[in-house]
């Protein structure tokens, strides 16, 4: 049966920010939904709070609202789009769990809108413990042991027939969220209580521990005619315990035997019908007892997931694409396969490679936090990577990752061929407790001499898995045993390659350079040969150019069509802090832009949640790691006529130096350009030359210059390793004690660079501007006023367009600095700028220059969000030739919104990390609120970063000395709002004596009941604490970490306080209304031919 | 483990890798299987006879080889290709490596090659004769004797994997079959009895017939009308088997004489060979289904199966018989997997409903076939 022609219009709810558990890949999927329903010709209505992604392009759907992912908004949208269905399955667990709550609110049946895909009972069913079991057991499949709890007293009844250890897991979280092992019963009790407090239905199941059991997915495909199929089978090498999004997984499952596999696909397809998801993907998670095979069903997701943008990269089979289809009404079978066109996609792809996803983690950012691996997940990004068998694919993801390993050992990385050899005990210890080195630790216990059964026994990893390692070990021993490169055999060294060695780990063995392997391999004609992915192990003719490399005999890419441009994009890799699905959006707009103008786009990236690794964005597809290795490989077959490296991060850009001395032609701005503003005197020089002041500031390469430098620049100053990304190791120090101690670190940090100290500007105001360059005319797209003052990481800090405080003429000095720093480095393509302004002791704003990146920026997407003006888009095509006149680009746009920018922070999942920001981003994704009024956008923006500002309850309020003025006036405010103070004696007398009425609240130290019993006992609504000092074995560090575990918003700056008092004043005069992208960017445009006639 | 084994194309393409399991020199079809799990059930699958079988799946042996997972006695294929033959197993149903099982069993095994480059090549050459050797490493010699091949055409390839003389069969299906064991077991004096005819099946149909509560007597397929009726069948099973269907005279004979004696039922082989029994044509396709995930479109219920598949030989749409009419197809390429007589009770399907390796998404018509049983003869 065709599709529905009773539904018209569908609304899509996003996943909303970028958080642990809920990354690009909804993106992807959300993008691909979009695009297969209006392509269907049903009208989208889009809602998303996080503005850096291609599904809140307005280009991707007919109305795409911007706005906080709550459900009283998203009624808002709903009264005035008026959609006949939604489709809840596309937008990660937060779309998941805001359909449901717009059912149970009423909403959906107020307005007659039909959930298709999954209703309402479906998604309970399988979200919620006991319904799951129940179902589970109606059609004869093992669960886990386990009962759901409400209460901590019947937790304790039931723990003796579970045992210990066991899992305790809140109910609806996400990523698996809250969820921890319990070996001990006052672990017990302590878990218990914190998974009540997280769950949003104080519920948590208690469940027996299968640890160390064998764990697979499967992804799932259903339509409405009950057809099934299995998607992609995925193997965890890291057995049960640790959380899937925290596992290395391999596609396809490497350890079972067929009648194994099929009970696991007939339990899937079981689950699936049992559950009742009446069209789309899912993705049901097993156990496997590795000794006797008993089967037992974990999870289901009733949704499409991670793992299905994983199996959708793995298999080229496009989940979120097929599931909306089927939801609108249509059969697997009727509808084609993309990419063998005659096929139908009712089928179960079959892979002849081998993938391996290897997750990413951020503990240097959150020293306190606990690093060990469980069932709650901690990373934030993900590498995949492709092989023709799993030591290759296992290499390539190793090299992938970005954390300086080029693949399994012999790498800067390498601790066994230095002086810091890891002991037995080390190796043992790293290996019995999950965690993010183990991997690389297998290593070290191989070569120690512990035996596979040894260390089988230690992680319960699959002795098949283990013994793949041992066999690269072998492998790079028996080519350590060979004196030099010129003495391996060309078998040998084809071998390796196939392995999946990199140059660099070959060059590492030999003490060579990689270019000296490279042109070894190349002479013996060693050379990377390119497969594609193609869903049929070659069955059939495949027609989606998606391919991987691999050394084989037989090369699959096309010849270059001669009459035809061909530009390259390099990716971002994994999601990192500082780096991630920003740049991707970049990436893909330099894809559209090169189609716009005919030029065939090649995409090469790592990352398999992305949009940019979607067959669909560009004309070829590389999935490889992004090393200078694997890029050049591909410009040797592919022959581009230029590569573009602005786009993806500092990633491409670490590249940059060695393809364009290898002969790859790099586009916009020059390599030079890029290295000088990275270089101190040269970058010095120029802003001279401009009569542009940045702080004072100086270099050091020892302890002893930087005392000498600290004397010229006086306190505070900032500390930071040079070239290092997000602000790692960056610190302010007000003394000479914590000088000592931060600079120290950091030299541990630059790791034989220097380190930088500047004069760090108090109480100055941050401004970023994103800037596009042709050479000739120069175009300032976006300033942005931060809320935070400077010294708050620029990725951190909320942020304004256009300015709310800094006066016209600051701004106007802002933008021609801009434009003459544009144009002196030669910038082609886009450039961002921070600035700060600080006051002079007459009071007279002065502007300094912070910071100038060549390239594009984080904040990239939010600029075209917020102002209309898809400025990576613009760039790319700069940069591919045209100029800003010829594009119709003359004037620096003029927003008619205010857009707020929050970013949003994953300390929820580090629990007892203190929150305070500071130089070292920290946050993970980033909202956007719009509105006319700045302190109406300000209220959006919080509420899309999941910061409730209450409109009435208790305040906390504790400032530090500095701020103790500023307080005042804000407190009088929310007294008068209504609001009860609470402080701590030294802000209670300063509020006392101003009259304004406040309750005293005990310190920490000085008993009960004190602040953080008032916010266990929910009493506190909002606490404004800007901090005398920092870390979490501080009092208010405590204060704040208890804040984010019971969910109280807590402010901790100054600035930011301001904003949302003047919001939460706002709140009380004015609803928030909601307005599409489309309507607002035609307003804009009305608006700027207004002020040219 | 190391040494060299050569496979040559009759196209006088020439691979070359390390030999794994038995060393020697064979010369069959090559084919290519592209399922993912099952190569224990592939290797020991009889309707392979005459090929040489490559995996495109490139990690093979990961799960070694066990008791329990075989469809015959012994493999029957004549070679065996992988990217990559593991050098451990991981299974705790295991017992041996894939390559003792195979050394043992005299299976000669390539690895290392290029096994996706072969296959594009069969699937746009078709699939070609080969030799595989470990002996003679001669590219020219190799290339003149994979030309001399005999092919598969025309020769009757079922006599050498028939049974010797008739057996019962009572095993059923394996403990692993199903999350939810619930099988029928045989009563012994109402079970009916179903006669199989031999002509290189797969143990698990019968397994399945047992499951279906049947009483089994397998017969070798050269059987004639009188002694499979001397049986007194309930229903008659044909099945699958190796090569060209047309030189079978002998089985489409006695299919003919049997049709309208007992309910009928055959798989692959068996459903070609009860098509060329009711009038219809067979063809030899260019390069074949081999795999575990080919999607059927059942007709009458409008409904997918994903199926096993392993056949090089179809019916054929042209001057199919009126008394046939089509009840399967193939989403892929459209050709017809599965037909019903519309005279007799009898109906047959291309592909494997009793899975091993593969999806067990077909295994109703087992079912279907059973309660064919239930119903007096002739009433159709």
């Amino acid at each position: 049966m065709p599709k529905r022609d009773d539904i018209r219009k569908i609304l899509l709810i996003g996943s909303g920010p970028i958080i642990i558990g809920q990354a690009c890949e909804f993106d992807y999927s959300g993008t691909q939904a979009c695009k297969a329903l209006r392509e269907e010709g049903y009208e989208v209505v889009l809602v998303n709070s996080n503005p850096a992604t291609i599904m809140t392009d307005p280009e991707t759907a007919e109305r795409t609202y911007i706005e906080p992912l709550t459900w009283e908004v998203v009624e808002k949208v709903i009264e005035k789009e008026r959609p006949c269905a939604l489709l809840p399955t596309l937008g990660g667990q937060t779309g998941l769990n805001l359909a449901m709550e717009l059912e149970e609110q009423g909403v959906l049946e107020k307005y007659g809108v039909e959930m298709i895909g999954a209703n309402a009972a479906v998604i309970a069913k399988a979200e919620e413990r006991e319904q799951f079991k129940a179902a589970m057991n109606k059609i004869g499949l093992g669960v886990c042991r386990g009962e759901t709890v409400k209460t901590l007293e019947r937790a304790r009844e039931i723990q003796q027939d579970i045992g210990l250890p066991c899992v305790v897991r809140p109910s609806f979280t996400m990523g698996g969220s809250g969820s921890a092992i319990a070996y001990n019963r006052d672990e017990y009790d302590t878990l218990v209580q914190r998974g009540l407090d997280q769950s949003p239905v104080t519920e948590v199941l208690i469940e027996e521990s299968i640890i160390g059991w064998k764990e697979y997915e499967m992804e799932v495909m259903r339509d409405m005619d009950d057809n099934v199929v299995i998607i992609c089978s995925i193997e965890n090498f890291d057995p049960m315990g640790v959380h899937t999004g925290d596992s290395i997984t391999v596609a396809p499952a490497q350890t079972l035997t067929d009648k194994e596999y099929q009970r696991m696909r007939d339990a899937s397809l079981a689950v699936i019908r049992e559950i009742g998801v009446e069209t789309g993907g899912s993705n049901i998670q097993f156990a496997i007892h590795p000794e006797n095979g008993r089967m037992i069903v974990i999870e289901m997701n009733p949704r499409v997931s991670r793992s299905s943008a994983l199996a959708s990269k793995a298999t080229g089979f496009p989940i979120a694409k097929i599931a909306a289809k089927l939801a609108v009404g249509y059969r697997l079978w009727e509808l084609p396969n993309d990419i063998t066109q005659k096929t139908k996609a009712c089928f179960e792809p079959t892979i002849d490679y081998v993938v391996t996803k290897i997750p990413r983690f951020a503990f240097e950012k959150f020293p306190e936090a606990d690093k060990t691996l469980m069932t709650q997940m901690k990373s934030v990004g993900e590498t995949m990577a492709i092989g023709r068998t799993f030591k290759e694919s296992f290499q390539k993801a190793l090299r992938g990752l970005e954390i300086g390993t080029f693949g399994f050992g012999s790498d800067g990385k390498d601790l066994w061929y230095g002086e810091d050899r890891p002991s037995r005990d080390d190796i043992r210890a790293k290996l019995a407790t999950p965690n993010e080195d183990r991997v690389i630790y297998l290593r070290y216990a191989f070569k120690s001499g512990m035996t596979l059964e040894e260390i089988f026994e230690l992680t319960f990893i699959d002795p098949w898995f283990l013994n793949q390692l041992k066999q690269i070990i072998d492998l790079e021993d028996r080519m350590r045993a060979i004196e030099k490169l010129s003495d391996v055999s060309d078998e040998l060294l084809l071998t390796a390659k196939q392995n999946g060695f990199s140059d660099r780990q070959l060059a590492t063995i030999w003490n060579l350079s990689d270019l000296e392997v490279r042109e070894e391999r190349i002479n013996r004609g060693i050379r990377a040969t390119f497969k594609s992915v193609d869903t049929c192990a070659a069955e059939f003719e495949a027609y989606t150019p998606y391919f991987y490399s691999t050394y084989e005999q037989e090369d699959e890419t096309p010849p270059k069509d001669v009459r035809r441009k061909r530009i390259m994009i390099l990716g971002g890799g994994p999601n990192r802090i500082g780096q991630g699905i920003e740049f991707d959006y970049c990436c893909c707009h330099a894809s559209f832009a090169l189609n716009d103008l005919g030029i065939e786009s090649v995409m090469v990236n790592s990352n398999p949640e992305t949009v940019s690794t979607d067959y669909d964005t560009s004309d070829m597809l590389f999935f490889e790691p992004l090393t200078a290795e694997d890029v050049l490989n591909i410009c040797d077959r592919v022959q581009p006529d230029g590569v573009i490296v602005q786009f993806g991060g500092q990633t491409p850009l670490n590249l940059a130096r060695a393809l364009e001395t290898a002969g790859v032609n790099i586009i916009g701005t020059s390599v030079d350009t890029i290295e000088a503003a990275e270089d101190r005197e040269k970058f010095q020089r120029i802003l001279d030359k401009l009569n542009l002041k940045q702080p004072a500031n100086g270099i050091a390469r020892t302890m002893e210059q930087a005392r000498e430098e600290a004397k010229k620049i006086g306190f505070p100053s900032l500390v930071r390793p040079s070239f290092v990304l997000g602000g790692r190791a960056m610190e302010i120090c007000y003394d000479k004690a914590q000088f000592e101690q931060f600079v120290a670190a950091a030299f541990v940090v630059a790791q034989g660079q220097p380190v930088l100290i500047d004069s760090f500007l108090e109480d100055a105001i941050e401004v970023d501007v994103d800037a596009i360059c042709d050479g000739t005319d120069v175009i300032v797209a976006g300033v942005m006023e931060h809320i935070e003052e400077a010294g708050v990481h620029s990725g951190d800090s909320a942020c304004a367009i256009p300015p709310y405080s800094l006066p016209g003429p600051v701004v106007d000095e802002i933008k021609q600095a801009t434009k003459a720093l544009a144009m002196e480095l030669k910038v082609i393509g886009l450039m961002n700028i921070q600035f700060a302004v600080k006051k002079d002791d007459d009071g007279k704003p002065i502007v300094y220059v912070l910071e100038v990146n060549p390239r594009a920026s984080r904040t990239a997407p939010f600029v075209a969000k917020a102002t209309g003006v898809p400025i990576a888009r613009i760039a790319a095509k700069v940069m591919a030739g045209k100029t800003l006149k010829e594009l119709g680009i003359t004037s620096d746009p003029i927003p008619s919104h205010v857009s707020i920018k929050e970013s949003v922070f994953p300390f929820r999942k580090f629990v007892g990390v203190d929150i305070v920001l500071g130089p070292e981003m920290r946050s993970t994704g980033e909202v956007m609120g719009v509105s006319k009024r700045f302190s109406i956008a300000f209220a959006k923006s919080q509420l899309g970063a999941g910061i409730v500002l209450p409109k009435e309850g208790n305040v906390f309020i504790s400032v530090s000395e500095r701020h103790k003025d500023r307080v005042g006036e804000l407190s009088q405010r929310l007294h008068k709002m209504g609001f009860k103070l609470l402080a701590t004696a030294g802000t209670a007398r300063r509020l006392s004596e101003a009259n304004i009425p406040v309750e005293t609240v005990k310190k920490l130290a000085e008993g009960h009941p004190n602040l953080i019993d008032h916010l266990k006992n929910e009493q506190v609504a909002l606490i404004l604490n800007t901090p005398n000092g920092k870390g979490a074995r501080t009092d208010e560090g405590r204060i704040r970490a208890t804040a984010v575990q019971n969910g109280v918003p807590c402010i901790t700056t100054i600035q930011a306080a301001e904003a949302a008092v003047k919001a939460m004043e706002a709140m009380r005069e004015e609803d928030f209304t909601v307005q599409s992208l489309q309507e607002r960017f035609a307003e804009a445009k009305a608006l700027a031919d207004a002020s040219k006639d | 483990m190391n040494k060299v084994a050569k496979l040559a194309l009759e196209d006088g393409t020439i691979f070359t890798g390390k030999s794994f399991g038995a060393e020697g020199e064979i010369d069959g079809e090559v084919v290519f299987n592209t399922s993912m799990t099952g190569y224990q059930e592939i290797l020991t699958d009889p309707s392979y006879r005459g090929q040489i079988v490559t995996m495109t799946c490139p990690e093979i042996g990961n799960v070694g080889t066990n008791s329990v997972d075989l469809e015959n006695q012994s493999p029957h294929l004549s070679g065996f290709i992988v990217k990559e033959n593991s050098q451990v197993y991981s299974n705790f149903r295991a017992d041996q490596s894939l390559h003792d099982f195979m050394s043992k069993n005299g299976v000669i095994g390539i690895e290392g090659i290029d096994t996706r480059a072969l296959v594009r090549r069969l699937r746009m050459q078709g699939a070609m004769n080969g030799v595989l050797s470990t002996v003679d490493l001669d590219d020219e010699s190799l290339i003149a004797k994979a030309e001399q091949s005999l092919g598969l055409v025309g020769r009757d390839l079922v006599r050498e994997v028939l049974p010797a003389q008739p057996t019962s069969w009572s095993e059923t299906l394996s403990d692993w079959w199903h999350f939810d064991r619930d099988s029928n077991s045989p009563d012994a004096d109402n079970a009916p009895h179903v006669v199989a005819l031999d002509f290189g099946m797969k143990w698990n149909i019968a397994r399945h017939l047992v499951d279906q509560g049947c009483r089994v007597t397998i017969l070798p397929g050269t059987s004639s009308v009188d002694e499979v009726l001397s049986h007194h069948p309930d229903g008659i099973f044909l099945s699958n088997g190796p090569g060209d269907p047309e030189p079978l005279y002998y089985a489409i004979e006695t299919i003919r004489g049997l049709f309208g004696k007992a309910p009928i039922f055959g798989i692959c082989l068996g459903h070609q060979l009860l098509s060329l029994a009711a009038g219809a044509k067979t063809f030899k396709m260019k390069f074949g289904h081999r795999g575990a995930n080919h999607p059927i479109l059942n007709l009458d219920s409008k409904k997918v199966e994903i199926t096993t598949q392993n056949h090089g030989f179809a019916v054929s749409d042209e001057e199919l018989p009126e008394c046939l009419e089509v009840t399967h197809r193939n989403l892929n390429d459209n050709t017809i997997a599965g037909v019903r007589h519309l005279q007799y009770p009898a109906f047959s399907v291309q592909y494997h409903p009793e899975a091993s390796a593969g999806p067990h998404d077909s295994q109703y018509l087992f079912k279907q076939f059973r309660e064919m049983l239930s119903k007096p003869v002739g009433a159709v």
